[in-house]
């Protein structure tokens, strides 16, 4: 298969790599960058788990192939981690109880974090709907809402930068 | 003696969050190794036929591929299994569910190793199949195994059933069944298997009970119990799911890894864990209930049917807790009930958070609203006439020798929703307006732990290290229920010392001694019982060290805010360090190993009675709903859930075990079913199985009861299993309510009646 040049930049870093046209997102950032905090669920769209920011919007990288990301800025769970510490929507996740197996943990925190960018001050149904894509089999997705919701709340503020 | 009290009954910051919330912690798929293969499984082709040859040689030539194996390949027993050994990891003989691997391929990539499997030719001799647990014991029916396909009967008996009839002014029978359901963790199964240098094999993976699935390792690889190390990666959610379906993964990478010397990755699909993966049994259930005039229940006759699929797993036990349970949280002074659990060749069924309790919850529940409609009574009227109160007897025949909080759930609930006035309210409102309103209650009663199924026992260890760091390790396993964090602030409490001092080590089976499973509900009260004593065995040492420096007996101290005190005077003390250091010295061992084993308890199987369990748990939900009568569609707008869990011993944990368990719940009433057509899984995917989102699930209000129980630790009992186990009926309870439509089968899926067709999913986020 032909290899294709690709110009990305994740987490704030630029890198250049010679892809397989079919490779997907979700595994250029797992196998190639070694980001494994981004998960697969499904494979097809319908979980979440694998949600990443890309130029701003959550999307589901199970679904993008890397090909298509050509100049264009990705954010993992990684790259909204701060050198010391958590940013807001992570301390409050861990505050209010808002992860058990964590395994849709690092998506909810991402689609989370491209609905504060654009809306810093949802109401609860805008949370929800946010999150939808994102599904959670361990916690009824309360205190999920509820970290949100501190967040925007201004509650979670002093913890760090978003 | 509780050293520091105040650290049970608060909620500390979860120990194990911090690396989830990153996008550090390492689950099973996360494992990489140097020189890994990866692994792909032949599925049968057919649900029941004979396989008459298996033809490797093109898949072997592909380039890239490093082992095939067939059943011919499997170094010990062919199978495995907790009772009955059925369970093939490759099968040889036969295929009995689609699920089942004829063989299984090692390749340097996932890619190839698919096109490998693409070349396997298996030529079967398909055979009649059986799909409907109904018929599984007509004399024409199929056999799916050479016994027979009766797995297990149980039964209860009570009283004189024909005398429980005659007594009644009324007999109301009534007809229920549930679906099959995936337990949906968000992570599918994985894991990793390699061969030590000392000939050890190692799983590494998305293992639930540890134990069980290293003695299934043993006996399909020939491997003594002491070379097979299981080894819990973090676990991406569970409910029971990830048990008897890992042993099959383990073995069947175990023995790639043996042909080829070389690390092996199997992990599933999501597309693969629907087909393979066990599921929660679906029941068929028939009632009659003798009933007086007054409200009184003088009888209850139950048969159920439960589909075992094609192998047993754990359906002697799901089906045993339903037998305890059938007729649920109620006075019945006569009773006979009869389980059948059956092989089918649909995908075999096992242990799922509830263990036999949602199918019946739903049938008992809906039917006492029933029985209450027909006697013209309100639903909470005619229950409180009938549930059980302090040293009442079950069905089973046990005397209930501690606090019975059932009518305790019934009261929080039905006062924090309103129930009265919205049960009145709704009805009149609903004729004016287009969507419909509905509220609907359930309770149930729940035997804690393992119970008479099994010899229950579990143990720790606590270790002290000089530098006043400890660590605490057990044999059960963190899945996001809190297990971690729950221990350490037992460790903390007792050893007087903060939570961040604690360090729980690896789940691993070389490191610790066989615990049991991870299952029924009993961490906190079993392995909390077990922590509580390692670490009162360790302290003990600390005391002895000091009493001896303060000159004042051991018993005199406490330990509290770093420090050993004296109880009655605390200005006389050693720090935590010190006492520590003074152990030490003397030569003392800061390590101690506690075992707990539950209180007695038995079941007589001839005889249908016994003490089934030590102690119980109650519960009740209350479910409000909103129904579009156009479409059929069931909004959950609100729950209330009480729970007693004896003392909350994490009420953060509590509540997340709660909202959970009715989000799932609320999956199994309106929207989940695992579709099989002659043997075929239709919902092959999270798009065609739906489970709730964000969206579907409303405001849960958890309320915490706690009544003190002697057998737990500071009281506490259990909670992880009848937050699932209840809302379905309350939602059906509620629709009844809301539209007169008493839908008796799961899942209540209006838009079928209503628009003949299942619920088309609302397309979900692309990008
Ligand atoms: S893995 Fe991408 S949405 Fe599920
Ligand atoms: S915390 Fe387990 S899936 Fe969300």
């Amino acid at each position: 298969m032909k290899k294709l040049k690709l110009n990305i930049t994740v987490n704030g870093q630029k890198h250049t790599l010679k892809i397989d046209p079919n490779l997907r997102l979700l595994d250029l950032l797992r196998e190639n960058l070694h980001l494994t905090g981004t998960k697969e669920g499904c494979g097809i769209g319908e979980c979440g788990a694998c949600t990443v920011i890309l130029d701003g919007r959550a999307v589901n990288s199970c679904l993008i192939l890397a090909g298509q990301c050509e100049g264009r800025e990705i954010t993992t769970i990684e790259g909204v981690t701060p050198e010391d510490g958590l940013s807001p929507l992570q301390q409050s996740f861990l505050d209010n109880g808002a992860v058990q197996c964590g395994f849709c943990t690092p998506g909810m925190i991402l689609s989370a974090r491209a609905l504060l960018d654009h809306n810093p001050t949802p109401t609860e149904a805008e949370i929800r709907e946010a999150i939808s894509g994102n599904l959670c089999r361990c916690t009824g997705y309360t205190q999920i809402v509820e970290a949100i919701q501190a967040v925007a709340d201004g509650r979670e503020e002093q913890q760090g930068s978003l | 003696m509780n050293q520091n009290p105040e650290i049970i009954g608060t909620s500390p910051k979860r120990v194990d969050v911090r690396e989830k919330v990153t996008g550090a912690a390492r689950y099973g798929s996360d494992l990489k190794m140097e020189g890994m293969l990866y692994a792909k499984v032949k599925h049968a082709e057919y649900p029941h036929a004979k396989i008459l040859s298996v033809k490797t040689g093109r898949a072997k030539k592909l380039k890239g591929v490093a082992a095939v194996a067939t059943a011919a390949d499997v170094p010990g027993n062919p199978a495995f299994g907790a009772i009955i050994i059925d369970n093939q990891p490759i099968a040889g003989d036969k295929v009995r569910y689609l699920g089942d691997a004829v063989a299984v391929v090692a390749a340097e990539t996932e890619a190839i190793a698919e096109k490998a499997v693409s070349l396997i030719k298996v030529k079967y001799k398909e055979l009649p199949g059986l799909f409907d647990p109904r018929d599984a014991l007509k004399p024409d029916a199929p056999l799916i195994h050479e016994d027979g396909n009766l797995i297990v009967h149980h039964k209860t008996r009570r009283g004189d059933i024909e005398a429980g009839f005659a007594a009644a002014d009324r007999v109301i029978e009534r007809s229920y069944s549930v679906q099959r359901v995936d337990h949906a963790y968000i992570e599918p199964e994985v894991v990793v298997a390699y061969f030590e240098p000392d000939g050890t094999l190692v799983v590494k993976g998305s293992h639930q009970s540890i134990f069980n699935i290293r003695s299934a390792v043993s006996g399909v690889m020939g491997l003594p119990l002491s070379k097979v190390r299981i080894v819990q990666a973090s676990l991406g959610g569970s409910f029971g799911g990830k048990d008897d379906v890992m042993s099959v993964l383990s073995c069947r990478a175990g023995i790639l890894a043996q042909q080829t010397g070389r690390p092996v990755m199997l992990s599933n699909s999501r597309e693969d864990s629907l087909i393979e993966s066990y599921k929660r049994h679906p029941y068929f259930m028939d009632y009659k209930v003798g009933v007086k005039n007054d409200g009184t229940i003088t009888a209850m006759e139950i048969k159920m049917v439960a589909d075992g699929g094609a192998y047993a797993s754990m359906t002697q036990f799901v089906t045993w807790r339903s037998v305890v349970h059938a007729t649920g949280p109620y006075r019945v002074p006569h009773v006979k009930t009869d389980v059948y659990g059956v092989y089918t060749n649909n995908t075999y069924t096992g242990a799922f958070r509830g263990f036999g309790s949602p199918q019946i919850t739903f049938a008992y529940e809906s039917l006492m609203d029933e029985i209450a409609e027909e006697l013209g009574m309100e639903p909470l009227e005619f229950r409180r006439i009938n549930i059980l109160h302090d040293n009442d007897i079950t069905a089973t025949g046990q005397i209930l020798d501690h606090t019975v909080s059932v009518g305790q759930a019934l009261d929080v609930t039905t006062s924090a929703s309103g129930w009265e006035e919205k049960r009145a309210r709704f009805p009149k409102e609903n004729s004016g307006r287009i969507m419909k309103r509905g509220i609907g209650l359930a309770c149930s009663y729940r035997g804690v732990a393992l119970g008479a199924e099994g010899v229950d026992a579990t143990g720790a260890t606590v270790r002290i290290h000089s530098d006043g760091s400890v660590d605490v390790a057990t044999g059960l396993v963190e899945m996001g229920q809190g297990l971690k964090t729950i221990f350490s602030q037992i460790v903390a409490a007792e050893l007087g010392i903060p939570i961040d001092k604690i360090q729980y080590r690896p789940t691993d089976t070389s490191l610790i001694v066989d615990g049991g499973p991870t299952v029924a509900s009993r961490s906190t009260i079993m392995g909390g019982s077990a922590v509580k004593k390692a670490a009162i065995g360790v302290r003990e040492r600390l005391f002895q060290a000091v009493s001896e420096k303060l000159d004042v007996a051991p018993e005199d101290l406490i330990a509290a805010d770093e420090k050993i005190m004296l109880k009655n005077d605390p200005s006389r003390s050693v720090a935590f360090l010190e006492a520590i250091a003074l152990a030490l010295e003397t030569g003392l061992n800061l390590s101690c190993f506690g075992w707990h084993l539950s209180p007695p308890i038995w079941w007589d199987e001839e005889a249908g009675k016994g003490d089934a369990y030590f102690t119980y748990v109650y519960a009740c939900q209350i479910a409000e709903v909103e129904v579009d009568p156009e479409t059929g569609k069931v909004n959950v707008v609100e729950v209330w859930a009480a729970h007693d869990v004896g003392k909350a011993i994490n009420p953060d944990t509590v509540r997340g075990q709660i909202y959970g368990g009715v989000a799932t719940a609320i999956g199994y009433g309106l929207l989940e079913d695992v579709e099989m057509v002659d043997g075929v899984t239709k919902t092959m995917n999270m798009d065609e199985y739906l489970i709730p989102t964000a969206m579907d699930v409303g405001k849960i209000n958890a309320i915490i009861l706690e009544n003190y129980d002697k057998y737990g630790p500071y009281g506490a009992k259990s909670i992880a299993e009848p937050t699932a186990e209840l809302c379905a009926p309350a939602i059906a309870n509620a629709v009844y309510h809301a539209t007169g439509k008493r839908i008796r089968d799961l899942p209540l899926n209006l838009e079928r009646i209503v628009l003949g067709h299942k619920l088309i999913k609302k397309k979900r986020r692309v990008r």
